[in-house]
């Protein structure tokens, strides 16, 4: 089945500056965004995020490439004839305005007859649930109340898609999570499709139907969390989202080999070695298999304690074990491991 | 550590200066206004409480002539000062750095730098030819030269409001439909307003008070408040022209209270 697709990018370029200082913002990027989709752009601070989200509003032109909504060209159009609305980070709401106004700007900017605009507004209220809050200036909002404001304002002219910058990155954590529930709430009961931008990788794993992990204007990899987390491509990725142990292998018919010279069966190619650290298992040394280990550290989180480890010929690796019911010590520094992994656990990837 | 920063304040004689200046910048003012009160025919000699110089000048069909012309001219000029330094603020301010930027900046601020008599006398001229080629007479000629001198000073405090504007609320309203006009026409202008305000109770202002150009560009008849008042002074002066001045001062006052109040910042 072919899934209908809302927006997409056809080896987009965009360069700031001319000649030789020149910042290439995006570096050929492909993407296809399906609709109804809670599509996330994931990526460290200056990797080209906003510059992609801002291409597709239309506030920015490509260097090179094009960009389709609903299979249409848009690359030239303004944004104002888009059907995509913006939550920007910063709010962007309108001062002079009243949170009513706020949300009534787009339907009214459209020519909608004024019953309407005032019915969509009393809807979007609703939705955010501000209903006591219409007739406040912005002025006298607090953070999360704007956050919401700015929402249904994006929201109210009903678009084909919506970008949302960073929404959540001004607020505390609690609201953040709150928001979180609420974004995804408001997704699926309006269907509109979601292009969301974040730096936080636990917002996008969480969150997102599919995630695509940007770095230096490139996109990495574009796939599900579950593919993103457990399949990164490279490197990036995996240090990107979560964490990671890295160990440099050699490929040999029999699998993998370690710089320790045990042998591990691993998928994928490559001549790094990947295992998250809760998919590592400690044993007593000595028993069965595994690689032989020393403890060099123990920290407590709580949840689970990290075990950090010194393999033979010093490699170091991290343990992620769940926390003794009593909250006791399970290891002592210095104590030697055997260090076995769960089956399909370790990949290898590409530098 | 002993050491402070520098303090103005702390200079000797600092408090001497500070009271001789504030005399000197007052007390001239202060005897105007009484003056303009007093009932003999002296600028100098006191002779007791009155208001007949008010109604004397009042009655004085010179001075509501020169009166209506002097606001008619302020108005029109303020109008077309403010029109032409609000476009040219949101040319300079809302949209990318680009070439000859400070060249315009110049240009728009000429009149702030070039001492007025030039302008004048180049006004005057200028003037002349057209006036020999059209035959027309009225009072254009001193709203073109008044709006020319007082497009900087609506310009600045227009331009200093736009500085302070998020760029991001025009792109907000461009992304929720609003086409460039409807943006400029709900979002730009109602935040702009106080500035274009202010920047045209200043060129108000400013025109009111212009002495040099009127003088050099005026035909005859076409005396304002401030040339007339300048005529007067060579014959007789009589404490008509403190009365005159008295109420000028007043209206200057309101509009540059008004002028502060809208300038002021919001924290
Ligand atoms: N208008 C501009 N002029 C010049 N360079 C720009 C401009 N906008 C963005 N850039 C550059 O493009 C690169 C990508 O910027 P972008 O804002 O897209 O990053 P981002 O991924 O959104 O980062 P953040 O998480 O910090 O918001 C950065 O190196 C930035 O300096
Ligand atoms: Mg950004």
């Amino acid at each position: 089945m072919t899934q209908k697709v809302a927006i997409t990018a056809q080896n987009v370029v965009k360069a700031f500056g001319q000649g030789a200082a020149a910042v290439r913002a995006l570096d050929d990027v492909s993407v296809d965004i399906a609709t109804g989709e809670f599509f996330t752009l994931l990526g460290p601070s200056g990797c080209g995020k906003t510059t992609l989200l801002r291409l597709i509003a239309g506030f920015e032109m490509p260097t090179a490439g094009k960009i389709l909504i609903d299979g249409a060209d848009v690359t030239e159009m303004p944004p104002n004839r888009r059907p995509v609305n913006t939550v920007f980070q910063s709010y962007a709401l309108f001062p002079h305005l009243t949170v009513a106004e706020n949300i009534g700007f787009g339907l009214k900017m459209q020519g909608r007859p004024k019953a309407e605009v005032a019915a969509t507004t009393t809807e979007m209220l609703a939705l955010v649930k501000l209903d006591a809050m219409a007739d406040r200036k912005i002025s006298q909002l607090s953070g999360g109340q704007q956050q919401r404001v700015a929402l249904a304002r994006a929201l109210a002219p009903r678009p084909k898609v919506l970008l949302l910058d960073e929404p959540l990155s001004a607020l505390d954590l609690k609201l953040r999570k709150k928001m979180q529930v609420e974004l995804k709430r408001l997704q699926t009961e309006t269907g509109i499709t979601f292009v969301f931008v974040t730096h936080d990788q636990e917002e996008a794993l969480t969150m997102s139907d599919r995630i695509a992990v940007m770095s230096a204007g490139k996109i990495q990899q574009i796939g599900a969390p579950r593919e993103i987390y457990t399949r990164p491509v490279n490197r990036f990725v995996a240090s990107f989202v979560g964490e990671t142990n890295f160990l440099p292998v050699t490929a040999t018919p029999q699998g993998a080999r370690l710089s320790t010279g045990d042998v591990i069966a691993a998928e994928g190619e490559g001549s790094v070695l990947i295992v998250r650290p809760e998919q590592l298992r400690l044993g007593p040394a000595g028993v069965g298999a595994g690689l032989a280990a020393k403890v060099t550290g123990v920290v407590y989180f709580g949840t689970d304690i990290h075990v950090n480890l010194s393999l033979a010929d010093g490699t170091a690796l991290t343990a992620r074990v769940p926390s003794p019911v009593d909250g006791g010590a399970d290891f002592a520094t210095g104590q030697d491991v055997a260090v076995t992994f769960q089956p399909g656990a370790a990949r290898l990837i590409r530098e | 550590m002993a050491e402070r920063s520098f303090e103005v304040s702390r200079l000797p004689g600092f408090a001497t200066v500070a009271i001789a200046v504030f005399v000197l910048l007052y007390l001239p003012i202060l005897t105007l206004v009484v003056f303009s009160f007093n009932s003999g025919p002296s600028i100098a000699v006191w002779q007791g409480w009155s208001l007949h110089w008010y109604t004397d000048a009042w009655n004085n069909e010179a001075v509501k002539g020169a009166t209506i012309r002097s606001l008619i001219i302020a108005t029109a000029a303020s109008a077309v000062a403010t029109s032409v330094a609000t476009m040219a603020a949101l040319g300079t301010t809302r949209r990318a750095a680009f070439g000859g930027q400070t060249f315009i900046y110049v240009v728009i601020n000429q009149p702030l730098m070039v001492p007025e008599i030039v302008t004048a006398v180049a006004l005057l001229i200028l003037f002349g030819v057209v006036k020999q080629a059209t035959g027309y007479q009225g009072l254009g000629y001193l709203i073109l030269a008044h709006a020319a001198f007082c497009t900087p000073f609506a310009y600045l405090p227009i331009r200093a409001r736009l500085e302070g504007m998020d760029l991001s609320l025009e792109t907000a309203a461009c992304d929720l439909y609003a086409n460039p006009w409807q943006t400029f026409r709900h979002v730009t202008l109602p935040l702009l307003a106080p500035g274009i305000a202010a920047g045209a109770m200043l060129a108000f202002v400013i025109s009111l008070d212009d002495v040099v150009i009127t003088e050099f560009v005026k035909s005859g008849g076409q005396d304002t408040l401030p040339t007339y008042m300048l005529g007067q002074m060579r014959r007789a002066i009589t404490p008509e022209v403190n009365a005159i001045s008295t109420a000028l001062l007043g209206l200057t006052v309101v509009l540059l209270t008004l002028f502060f109040i809208l300038t002021r910042k919001k924290n």
